[in-house]
């Protein structure tokens, strides 16, 4: 059984980029999907591959992860900075970031525009067709 | 004679105020796609010698690798680099993976825990690079997150970046692809493997270099 956590943005407004990581790495080790409203910062997504790094083991073998974002082509100047001043004072909210434990999602496929995850599961029960 | 003295004089001032671009040059990307390929390359090019050892199996490089004092040179341009090849960057490491590839439980252990050092450590050195060349497997989904995390994480730091998409002498590879994946940089589509494009790819750093 797949079991997704939604992780509202105001869940993690408030802490720390390390406490931001903290979390949604718990949550993900607890064989739980995280769809996490809007996205980390890119420095944030760096420092939760080296935090997954640091705690791989035998039970837990890393993450998968994607984020799904907005068509960022945007012409109108004032808009654009209206959403980077936005986004400055209240966080990434817009899009969608997906992290899931590696025993359980094997691969995020990202088109702009659809999504597909693939879980161990699936992998298996090819595995057992092709038998 | 005092001509000739003179002549040296100007010749040995010259070349010490001469600006000459020395910068560091990280090669970035996800495991297996060729990154010490093309170090190898551009080594056996410029110094005559390569740099690190190349296998099919993922994270062969697990640790940070940096040959000193390259100069390519294109007619009267010239850059002066130290190259740097860092471990594959990954979010999941699983070691009975490298068993897949015949290697005993324990050297994969051995292997999985190295390679997840391998990755923090590459991480790390971001900070320190001048220009990176990030090298995607030109046969592979090109939107993965690694990529664009490790691309937005340059862009965040004001790093010039040159994307190379390697292995274009597979029937796999789709250039394309990864051009419509990353419209706001120069791709050079490469075969690191072959030398096919690599006179691109060397224009293309001196494009970015500046």
């Amino acid at each position: 059984m797949l079991t997704l956590q939604f992780v509202p943005y105001s869940e993690i407004e408030y802490l720390s980029s390390v406490g931001r990581i903290r979390k949604l790495l718990n949550i993900t080790k607890e064989n739980r999907i995280v769809l996490l409203q809007g996205r980390l910062r890119k420095e944030e997504e760096t420092e939760l591959i080296k935090a997954t790094m640091e705690e791989i083991d035998k039970d837990f073998k890393g993450i998968e992860l994607s984020v799904i974002y907005p068509d960022k082509k945007e012409n109108d100047l004032f808009r654009k900075i209206k959403r980077n001043f936005v986004n400055m004072l209240l966080g990434d909210r817009q899009g969608l970031t997906i992290i899931g434990p590696a025993s359980v999602v094997r691969e995020i496929k990202k088109d702009p525009d659809k999504i597909q995850l693939f879980t161990e599961e699936d992998s298996k029960i090819k595995k057992r067709r092709k038998i | 004679m005092v001509n000739i003295f003179e002549k040296f004089i100007k010749t040995f001032f010259k070349n010490l105020f001469r600006r000459k671009k020395h910068i560091k040059l990280g090669l970035y990307g996800p495991p297996n796609a060729g990154k010490t390929t093309l170090a190898n390359k551009i080594c056996e090019d410029w110094l005559g010698e390569s740099m690190g050892k190349v296998t099919n199996i993922p994270h062969e490089t697990r640790e940070i690798q940096i040959k000193e004092q390259i100069v390519i040179k294109s007619g009267k341009k010239e850059i002066s680099f130290n190259l740097v090849d860092t471990p594959g960057i990954a979010t999941k490491i699983d070691y009975e993976d490298f068993m897949k590839f015949g290697m005993s439980a324990t050297n994969a252990k051995k292997r999985a825990k190295e390679a997840t050092k391998g990755v923090i450590d590459s991480i790390r050195w971001l900070d320190n690079m001048d220009t990176v060349v990030v090298v995607l497997d030109a046969t592979k989904d090109p939107y993965s997150q690694v990529n664009i995390t490790i691309i937005g994480n340059l862009e965040a730091r004001k790093i010039p970046v040159l994307i190379v998409a390697n292995k274009v002498d597979l029937r796999k590879a789709k250039m394309k692809k990864v051009q419509s994946a990353f419209p706001q940089y120069h791709v050079v589509g490469i075969s690191a493997k072959y030398g096919t494009n690599i006179d691109e790819f060397y224009q293309g750093l001196f494009k970015v270099v500046g």
